[in-house]
């Protein structure tokens, strides 16, 4: 059984929607469930997700132009890799743009605290239990985060020196 | 009554190691360090925001200045990626020819890693010779592609241009040189007492830690972990080859210097292989027609003296993209909607012409289906991943890399805690943190 | 009783010229290395492209040692305060070198982050565009800074990002052998 049908097979009620598009493994799950989902996907022996490859957000507005209508405008995007089993899965987790909170997987993942210190400055979701939550790429006196669709590419904050 | 209280240092993001702008706020006790806070972001140069901007061919120059000393990988990455979500397939020979450039560039990494911290250890010669390969390895790299450092020479569907005709034989040579290079270099350092006393022991990470972290590359090899993307997941022809990947044991710094002189060798191995293995290049030409200058064809063209054209072959300036009919096959993938058309047929038909347009015009372009893909490729320092998503039109609607130095910035302090002040300077130069890469 | 100007006089012309060829052989840069150009700097310093026969093959990495300041890869806003900073802490006299397209004019990353020319915020003296220059055109651009030199010329203008158009910059004249003459004569 592949990492997806297990995942479906223990936690049907959390999930939206999976698809498989070029082999990448992916399913859309609650936001609520995602730390039960990711102890499972790290503790069960079948599994054992010990990596946590990447953590990032895509902001959907506006998505193909308007033509494609997404329910929630962020989403959060996790790549997990076995050492053990060598897969993979990628689990999306939809994020509301009125509640902008989402569980932190620092507890179980050590790795995790960097790359959503990352997804706070680019994008501004924040963490709950989050140890540190500061930004990481951009200076503290910048306003707004960059990532996002709606701030424009070419806007800037100088610290010194003539605004440009 | 006296007080102790430990003093915050701070190795400033303008220092003398020149991996590249990094700050370090550390907190020491005498020379111990106890604490250690690393402020990064200082080349924040907002790779994936300029990429939206873009259409998907324009990314390349900005992929090669992410890991800018091994710039190959990169844009390879970037390529399989963009190729696994238009679920295009390209010719064996172009397969070849990314792998010959993606070993000289991880070779060339490699070199600049280990030069830099050996000068930074005081063996100012090992850097002098280390950079006298790394031209060599340059020289041959320019003579394809163009260029000595940000290459841009890979494209969606194959590769910009051929090999030339006196490609392998200079190989052959400069691998020689290379490897001479490599010889003294380890007579220099390997047994000295100096640089074996500022490297055992030192930086030491456990396996456990690094897993936790999620560390991949030569970082975790020298752990003992064997996690290589090449072995684990083969892309292009790594399956074919025959190679080893080294490992160490004890995770200290002088494992990671072994680990990465061993893969050098190892790929300097690859490189031989594929030379040995690649399929013929050009076809013979089977065109009757005289060769004419691309842009006397343009001329003739445009004035509508068409009649023989179809025959003649072009002989194209090399700062050209695109090529010719007779390279066109074994570079590049055949598919219309991707690949630039080759240019006999640019200039000679209003078909290819049609075509270059389509694909080059702002508004058009390469458009892929709705939907995200994540390829991991084997870059210089571990999992160099690119993640796009694609909302059906021609620019890209999110790209995100995930950087291989950015766990090991973040497993770095673990390193670092407990160890002495001057221990920072071959742990950190062992890390190969490449600032590119990890601010993007 | 200033040496660095002196409009007449057989000797002091002479001094000058001494003064110049001196400075233009003897150059101690503090190389602000950030990215993808130091590598060609790297290349640049070692042996195939030699700099030290120019005699600037010695970096000093303190600024308070230096004269000319390599200013080689992209400079972000993160960064600007770090690098008016290094060269507010060289002492007189001090030349910049712009390398690469990235601290000229800011090359192609026109984003939220990068400077747009590092001339908006210190005076350059000499540009070398590329990206990254190739150690041929770091060689001119050295030797051209070697002319400049040697006239005892500096850069004191600032420029706009937009429409470029330059302005004189406001030193701090503290660190100068004039502005030191300055402050004794003001004070005594």
């Amino acid at each position: 059984m592949s990492p997806l049908e297990k995942v479906q097979e223990q936690f049907t009620a959390a999930i939206i929607e999976t698809h498989s598009f070029r082999g990448d493994e992916t399913a859309v799950i609650r936001p609520e469930s995602l730390l039960a989902v990711a102890k499972f996907l790290k503790e069960t022996p079948e599994l054992d997700f010990n990596f946590l490859m990447d953590v990032t957000a895509v902001d959907y507005l506006f998505f193909a132009g308007g033509r494609i209508q997404k329910e929630f405008r962020f989403e959060m995007v996790y790549h997990f890799f076995s050492l053990k089993h060598n897969h993979r899965i990628r689990i999306k987790v939809p994020v509301d743009e009125k509640n902008l909170e989402v569980d932190t997987l620092n507890s179980l993942w050590v790795s995790a605290d960097w790359y959503e210190r990352e997804v706070w400055d680019m994008f501004g979701i924040k963490f709950k239990g989050h140890p540190n939550l500061k930004r990481i790429l951009m200076y503290e006196e910048f306003v707004g985060h960059a990532l996002r669709k709606d701030y424009p590419v070419n806007k800037r904050q100088p610290l010194i020196g003539p605004q440009n | 009554m006296t007080q102790t209280r430990s003093m915050l240092l701070n190795v400033g993001p303008s220092h003398p190691a020149m991996h590249g702008v990094i700050r370090m706020i550390m907190e020491l006790d005498g020379e111990k360090i106890k604490n250690v806070d690393i402020e990064m972001g200082y080349l924040h140069r907002a790779f994936e925001k300029m990429c939206e901007t873009v259409m998907y061919a324009q990314c390349f120059p900005y992929t090669d200045r992410l890991n800018y000393v091994s710039p190959l990988i990169n844009n390879v990455g970037f390529a399989l990626t963009l190729e696994k979500l238009l679920g295009i397939d390209i010719p064996e020979r172009a397969k070849y020819i990314r792998v010959i450039m993606s070993e000289i560039s991880r070779v060339t990494d490699h070199l600049t890693c280990v030069g830099a911290s050996a000068m930074e250890l005081g063996a100012m010669s090992v850097f002098l010779y280390m950079i006298k390969a790394r031209e060599f390895l340059w020289e041959l790299v320019e003579e394809i592609t163009g260029a000595r450092l940000t290459i841009s020479y890979v494209r969606i569907g194959g590769v910009k241009a051929d090999l030339t005709p006196n490609f392998v034989d200079n190989a052959f040579k400069k691998i020689a040189e290379v490897r001479k290079v490599l010889i003294e270099a380890d007579e220099l350092l390997t047994r000295n007492r100096i640089f074996f006393d500022r490297m055992k022991g030192i930086g030491i990470i456990s396996a456990e830690d690094a897993i936790a972290h999620s560390v991949t590359g030569p970082f975790l090899r020298a752990t003992g972990v064997a996690y290589d993307v090449r072995k684990a997941n083969p892309y292009l022809i790594y399956d074919k080859l025959d190679f080893e990947v080294p490992l160490g044991s004890a995770g200290d710094n002088l494992d990671r210097y072994f680990v990465r002189m061993a893969e050098m060798e190892q790929s300097l191995r690859i490189i031989e292989q594929c030379f040995l293995q690649i399929p013929d290049g050009p076809i013979a030409a089977d065109l009757t027609g005289e060769v004419i200058p691309a842009a006397e064809m343009v001329d003739s063209a445009k004035m509508g003296q068409t009649a023989g054209l179809i025959e003649d072959e072009v002989s194209l300036d090399p700062t050209l993209q695109g090529s010719t009919r007779k390279y066109y096959e074994s570079i590049s993938a055949d598919k219309k909607s991707v690949v630039l058309p080759a240019k006999e047929n640019t200039y000679g038909n209003i078909e290819g012409l049609m075509n270059h347009f389509k694909l080059v015009m702002y508004g058009h372009g390469i458009k892929p289906p709705v939907g995200e893909v994540y390829f991991p490729v084997e870059g210089a320092n571990g999992e160099l991943g690119f993640y796009i998503v694609s909302d059906g039109r021609d620019h890209p609607w999110r790209v995100r890399v995930h950087p291989p130095c950015f766990p090991i910035m973040a497993a770095l302090p673990k390193c670092l805690i407990g160890g002495m002040m001057a221990d920072l300077v071959p742990t950190f130069g062992s890390v190969n943190m490449i600032a590119g890469e990890l601010d993007r | 009783m200033s040496f660095l100007s002196s409009p007449t006089g057989f000797i002091t012309t002479s001094f000058n010229d001494a003064l110049g060829w001196a400075r233009k052989f003897s150059i101690f840069q503090y190389p602000f290395v950030t990215a993808c150009c130091g590598m060609e700097y790297m290349a640049t310093n070692c042996s195939h492209y030699d700099q030290d026969r120019f005699g600037a093959g010695f970096p000093r990495f303190s600024p308070r040692q230096s004269d000319v300041l390599f200013v080689v890869g992209t400079i972000s806003h993160k960064m600007a305060p770090i690098l008016k900073t290094v060269h507010d802490q060289m002492c007189e006299p001090k030349w910049v070198v712009a390398f690469g397209v990235c601290t000229c004019t800011g090359g192609f990353y026109d984003n939220y982050s990068t400077v747009m020319g590092i001339d908006t915020i210190i005076p350059v003296d000499i540009y070398i565009p590329g990206c990254p220059p190739r150690p041929e055109n770091v060689l001119d651009g050295l030797i051209k800074l070697q002319e400049k030199i040697q006239k005892g010329e500096q850069s004191r203008i600032l420029y706009d990002p937009r429409t470029r158009i330059g302005r004189p910059a406001e030193l701090q004249s503290g660190y100068s052998i004039e502005g030191h003459i300055k402050h004794i004569e003001s004070v005594s």
